[in-house]
């Protein structure tokens, strides 16, 4: 196995396009070297990306802010702007693995895992986040929820990176909120996941709404009826329900070690219902 | 809280013992000095990995190692072939490494020495293997069916009269028991019968099996490994390998946690055998994933209890019957499950009947009070639903019936001094008792009675010029032991704590020890060790007498020196330790005190644990947000490392109760074999775990120690089931009490009651 640490992106690419057998990005490395250790995958080539200084930094950029590759979880956490923006990303995101794996841990990382259980996913695709990618035929921007295709598989060509995320900006009157169900309290995979991002006008009724869902299909999912059924209410009792019934009519989960689909799909709703009231909390200020 | 009674015992006035000082391995743990199994290392050493089957039960037809062995950097496989039949250890050796068979996933089929890590992985998969496939049986219940597939051809049940005719997958049948329970129950006012069931736990240690072997050419073996037990490891290795036993030296490492899982070998004979071919040391480890799918996990289990009792609580009788599956080889602990059931009560009229079978999985390993906390939670939650149906507080309902001294245990013998009311009695005094409980919370109690061994133990102490004190034990530290043998040394000879230095010896340095298990080292090391140290003051005193040209009998040992015992003896200043170790050359050369013995007198430890469980009504997720284990512990010696053992049996029953299981998949390879899947609880999982130290003095020892590492596991699950089914309103009777089980059940009672 070669591995490389290329100090541009230009290099990074050009090793990508050019390997001969298998490649891979390495960005925290927190699922990588996991599977690498395990002898799930056999690499012939390793490129980090850690190197990179315009993939280590976080930007702001249209009101929005603009998240390099490389930034660790840690890092995240500790940056005010995006604290303040999107919290609900920066909450699921700081949710991934422990005090330690934080330090590696990366967002674009944990969307390209392509894990339907990813946590900081469901967060990035309520928030509406791009993704830009950089490749041999240069660079394009596309929607996080288009990034993975299936469990383990993502859209991205041959010799592309995703090179940063970018959170758009959003109205005054707005919230996020991430929820996932773990058995535990901390260090364990998502079972369900749900993220909910709302806008509300000066009344405080909803006037704009994503819900997203983790763990519960071949993909996080985005539930239209789920932010359908939230806009134009004040989020009370009737809403919260219709809602949790549209997050669990979402679900189309699997039985496996982790919960089976009954437990999934019950559990989508609550989640979905206790993130949307975090988020209206925090929309209202 | 001290419950100190009349007896002389514990009326005692200890100078060291009973105070909390460093532990003498505690730097090099904190400091990452310490060597643990896989930190031994070697010159020329090849690093060992294992081929394991990916079937559950399949033929072993053949096994090709020639491309592997052409591979550059390989210098050795073995297999089957490489160890000879062997009755004495028949099962051992086929688990270490399959014979006829492979009967569970994960199972050794063959092992290559390589000169690195990259090169034996590539090795093992040059190894071509030619498996016939079995249909498989992983649940016990259906492992026991007529029909069932057969692991072993010639497994006929024993303990039945008349014995089978034909072979099935149940290896034994036990029953204990006295009275008449049809009598009992007819004297009931109240019955209540339940089905129970348990998964398969893992100790969960978080170091993994290691090793360092190196073979002579002469035949000479030496052999460092992790291990409770290293003149264990010698005893199945020689024998595995056919050497005498005074020619292989194992010496123990720190070990990182065992909890009963690292009482036997499964990499230590491959490794000789790798370094008896190749004439090089042999380092093996473990990977995560091969603990879990090939070492030792506790028994998987279902049974049924049934307890009478009249109107004011008196049980008139209690019934079960225990089937526990222990991997692909008999020996499953339901012998002791049956035993302990019912131990913590004086009952009349009581029947256990156990049964021991095989299944396709790995074969078990003791697990902390092995077999005794299965059997627990069933019968301790029959307890609480008995308490609730006859409107008693649970620990009345204990109280009227629990067993003291003189009663005849549910398993035959009659007890000595126990300290079961004791813990009872603490739990009602103590603050959380009556503490209030918020929304959704859920308070839970259970008992647990664990045995206390004794057994070979054989201690040897020096006496240094210096007036400190060498003390060699032959029972690997795994609970600070190295600690309360220091304190009880320095007790005995009057000295201070940190002028006495406690190693594990190696095989060849001491005589046999059994294993660190069965709580016995505090009891029986400690015990050996008190012995030593008289051995080393008579001779101390010898030596005082010699110089004072008096009688020996006329000179006393009192608080670290030797005196002269009375006015008539002489007037001779007082001779400290240091003194008389400082002209030891003078007077007879060096001075040391031995004990070598098979310690009786061991007491049993009863436990009482309290604990309130939050449900989230809506997802099933049950918390733990507050605990108090209260045990009997004879007598502290190290009351931090007492309480340690209360905690660490408190935590490993919360995994156990709530998440922790192997989970096998259709074609009967286990699914979560790793600690992300595999769930033991993390620090956040537990609140503080509090603990009552209760002493009652177990007469057998002349401090009055209690083994007390075992009996903290005993009432966890049984006191959280209850917890749990008290906060959610609906009995759980199966384990682990998962989210998705919690929820299913927690739904299902909600769509009754709408109904």
């Amino acid at each position: 196995m070669q591995y490389e640490a290329p100090q541009t992106l230009d290099a990074a690419v050009a090793l990508l396009a050019d390997a001969r057998g298998a490649a891979r990005v390495l960005a925290g490395g927190t699922d990588l070297l996991v599977q690498l250790r395990s002898g799930a995958i056999e690499p012939d080539l390793v490129v980090d990306i850690k190197r990179i200084d315009e993939l280590k930094k976080i930007t702001a950029e249209d009101g929005g802010y603009r998240i390099g590759a490389a930034v660790s979880g840690a890092e995240l956490g500790e940056h005010e702007g995006v604290r303040a923006l999107w919290p609900g990303v920066v909450e699921a995101t700081e949710l991934i693995g422990s005090t330690q794996v934080q330090g590696r841990a990366t967002m674009a990382g944990n969307l390209c895992n392509a894990s339907p259980a990813a946590d900081s996913v469901p967060a990035m695709v309520a928030a509406d986040a791009t993704a830009r990618i950089v490749g041999p035929d240069g660079v394009r921007d596309t929607s996080v929820r288009d990034v993975a295709t299936g469990p383990g598989q993502t859209s991205l060509g041959r010799g592309e990176i995703v090179v940063s995320i970018f959170l758009p900006a959003r109205p005054a009157r707005s919230g996020d909120a991430y929820l996932r169900f773990i058995p535990r309290t901390e260090m364990d995979i998502a079972v369900v996941g749900a993220a909910v991002s709302v806008s509300l006008d000066d009344e405080g009724t909803c006037v704009a709404a994503r819900v997203s869902l983790g763990a519960v299909a071949a993909r996080v999912l985005l539930v239209d009826e789920g932010a359908r059924v939230l806009i134009g209410t004040k989020l009370d009792d009737d809403a919260l329900q219709a809602l949790a019934a549209a997050a669990s009519a979402a679900c189309s989960p699997i039985n496996d070690k982790r919960g089976t689909i009954e437990f999934r799909t019950d559990v989508a709703g609550v989640l979905a219902r206790r993130a949307a009231q975090t988020a209206f909390e925090r929309a209202k200020g | 809280m001290l419950d100190k009674t009349k007896d002389p015992v514990a009326e005692r006035d200890f100078k060291v013992v009973g105070t909390r000082p460093v532990r003498p391995d505690g730097v090099d743990k904190v400091t990452g000095r310490a060597r643990f199994g896989a930190d031994i290392s070697a010159p020329g050493m090849l690093v060992g990995k294992v081929k394991r089957s990916p079937h559950a039960h399949a033929k072993l037809v053949s096994i090709d190692t020639e491309k592997a062995l052409a591979l550059p950097g390989v210098k050795a496989v073995v297999t089957r072939d490489d160890f000879a039949e062997n009755k004495k250890q028949c099962d051992v050796l086929r688990n270490i490494m399959a014979r006829e068979k492979v009967l569970y996933d994960g199972h050794a089929v063959a092992a290559v020495a390589a000169t690195s890590a990259t090169v034996a992985r590539k090795a093992l998969k040059l190894i071509e293997v030619e498996y016939d496939v079995l249909p498989h049986v992983i649940d016990v219940d259906e492992a026991m069916k007529p029909g069932a597939p057969l692991l072993h051809d010639d497994m006929i049940t024993k303990g039945v009269d008349p014995e089978p005719e034909t072979a099935s997958n149940i290896a034994q049948r036990y029953e204990f028991g006295h009275g008449d329970v049809e009598k009992g129950f007819a004297e009931a006012d109240v019955v209540v019968e339940r089905d129970f069931k348990t998964a398969a736990a893992h100790q969960g240690y978080i170091e993994p099996h290691a090793c360092l072997a190196s073979f002579t050419p002469d035949g000479q073996g030496e052999l460092w490994c992790c291990t409770q037990g290293h003149y264990a490891i010698r005893g199945f290795c020689a024998d595995l390998l056919g050497m005498d036993i005074s020619k292989l030296r194992v010496t123990a490492s720190e070990i990182g946690g065992g909890f009963g899982g690292k009482t036997t070998v499964f990499l230590e004979p491959l490794a000789l055998a790798l370094s008896r071919k190749t004439g090089r040391p042999v380092k093996m480890v473990m990977s995560r994933e091969e603990v879990f799918r090939a070492s030792g996990p506790t028994a998987s289990t279902s049974s049924r209890v049934k307890v009478g009792a009249t109107k004011d609580g008196k049980i008139t009788a209690g019934e079960a019957e225990f089937r526990y599956q222990g991997g692909a080889f008999k020996g499953s602990p339901v012998q002791f499950g049956a035993m302990c059931a019912f131990a913590c009560y004086a009952l009349e009229n009581v029947k256990t009947v156990g049964y021991d079978v095989v299944t396709n999985r790995p074969k078990q390993a003791a697990y902390r009070a092995p077999g005794a906390p299965m059997a627990a939670f069933a019968v301790e939650s029959v307890i609480e639903e008995l308490a609730v149906e006859l409107s008693i507080d649970p620990v009345e309902l204990r109280l009227i019936n629990a067993a003291e001294e003189g009663d005849q245990s549910s398993f035959g013998p009659t007890f000595p001094r126990i300290g079961l009311v004791e813990t009872l009695e603490a739990t009602k005094a103590h603050e959380h008792f009556s503490a209030p409980l918020g929304p959704n919370q859920g308070r839970g109690i259970a008992s647990g009675y664990w045995f206390n061994f004794g057994g070979a133990t054989s201690v040897s102490l020096n006496i240094q010029p210096d007036g400190t004190v060498a003390l060699a034990v032959g029972t690997p530290d795994i609970g600070g032991s190295r600690a309360s043998m220091s304190l009880m040394a320095a007790e005995e000879l009057g000295i201070a704590y940190e002028k006495v230095k406690a190693i594990v010896a190696d095989t060849a340095s001491l005589g046999y020890n059994e294993v660190s298990h069965g709580s016995r080292v505090t009891f029986a090391s400690g015990l050996a060790t008190i012995e030593a140290a008289r051995n080393a003051k008579k001779i101390l005193c010898a030596r005082a007498a010699k110089m004072w040209e008096i009688p020996e009998e006329a000179v006393e040992w009192v608080d670290g020196h030797a005196r002269p015992a009375g006015a008539n003896a002489g007037d001779f200043e007082p001779m400290s330790l240091a003194d008389i170790a400082k002209v030891a050359e003078q007077t007879g050369g060096p001075i040391s005190g031995h004990q070598e013995h098979n310690a009786s007198g061991a007491g049993a430890s009863f436990a009482t644990h309290m604990v309130d469980v939050e449900v989230d009504p809506e997802t099933g997720r049950a918390h733990v947000v507050r605990y108090t284990a209260v045990q009997d512990a004879g007598k502290a010696i190290h009351p931090s490392y007492v309480e340690g053992q209360f905690q660490g049996g408190a935590a490993q029953g919360v995994g156990w109760a709530l998440n922790e299981e192997y989970i096998y998949n259709d074609d009967g390879r286990l699914e979560n074999p790793g600690f992300l899947d595999y769930r033991i609880p993390v620090c956040s999982d537990l609140p503080m775990l509090d603990t009552v130290i209760v002493e009652v003095p177990n007469p057998g020892h002349p401090y009055g120690v209690r083994g007390v590492g075992e009996t903290g596991i005993v009432p966890p699950m049984a006191a959280i089931a209850n917890a749990v089914s008290a906060a959610a309103g609906v009995r759980m009777t199966e384990l682990p009490m998962s989210p998705p089980k919690l929820l299913k059940a927690i739904n299902a009672k909600k769509a009754n009651g709408s109904a």
